[in-house]
């Protein structure tokens, strides 16, 4: 499913609302969970998860094509952990 | 830094603000973009949010596992586990590019 398929779904389920507004608020959602993690903030949403943002040390790196060294630097990644309904909803051999 | 935690409140004020629906029908929005993207892994299927991320499953196998506090041998059952891959535009918004 892509974002615009998504809308399509939501457009469906509301049948009162244009698409190109719920089209704006898919982006809007994501978005604000995007800039929140850009500030260094979390997200948590309950029965979906939880986003927030890890650290990575800076470390020496090596271009596997030349083999030569190279160093990456620290940097800032987005870390997403599932909530309990989302995980027992994928794990479908669970239930 | 912030140490802002975001929640689906906030979200549905975004989206009454910014797209000017009801806050009732934003925070309904906000529960049924997530309630699809739930549904739709729960059927195996990739979400691909571009700019954002992608939710996938995998298939992970049996494998022998073991209780870190008594050292003992358990079987872990095969498992389907969620799967985050951020997008190089979020990756690059975090690190200020």
């Amino acid at each position: 499913m892509t974002k615009s398929e998504l809308v399509q779904r939501l457009a469906h389920a509301f049948p009162g609302l244009h698409a190109v507004d719920l089209d704006r608020a898919v982006n809007v959602i994501f978005d604000e969970i995007s800039m929140t993690l850009a500030e260094g903030g979390r997200a948590e949403l309950r029965g979906f998860g939880s986003f927030s943002v890890r650290h990575r040390a800076p470390r020496k790196g090596r271009n596997p094509r030349t083999g030569a060294a190279v160093s990456v630097p620290a940097k800032k990644v987005p870390y997403f952990k599932a909530g309990k309904e989302l995980r027992e909803r994928v794990d479908t051999a669970k239930k | 830094m912030s140490s802002k935690t975001l929640t689906r409140m906030d979200l549905a004020d975004a989206v009454y603000r910014e797209v000017g629906t009801s806050r009732k029908e934003a925070a309904e929005v906000v529960d049924a973009t997530f309630e699809e993207i739930i549904k739709t892994v729960g059927r195996g299927e990739t979400v691909k949010l571009s700019n954002f991320a992608t939710f996938s499953v995998r298939s992970k196998r049996a494998r022998m596992g073991r209780n870190p506090k008594t050292g003992e041998e358990v079987p872990i059952t095969p498992r389907k586990v969620l799967v985050f891959k951020a997008s190089h535009n979020l990756k690059d918004k975090m690190n200020g590019k």
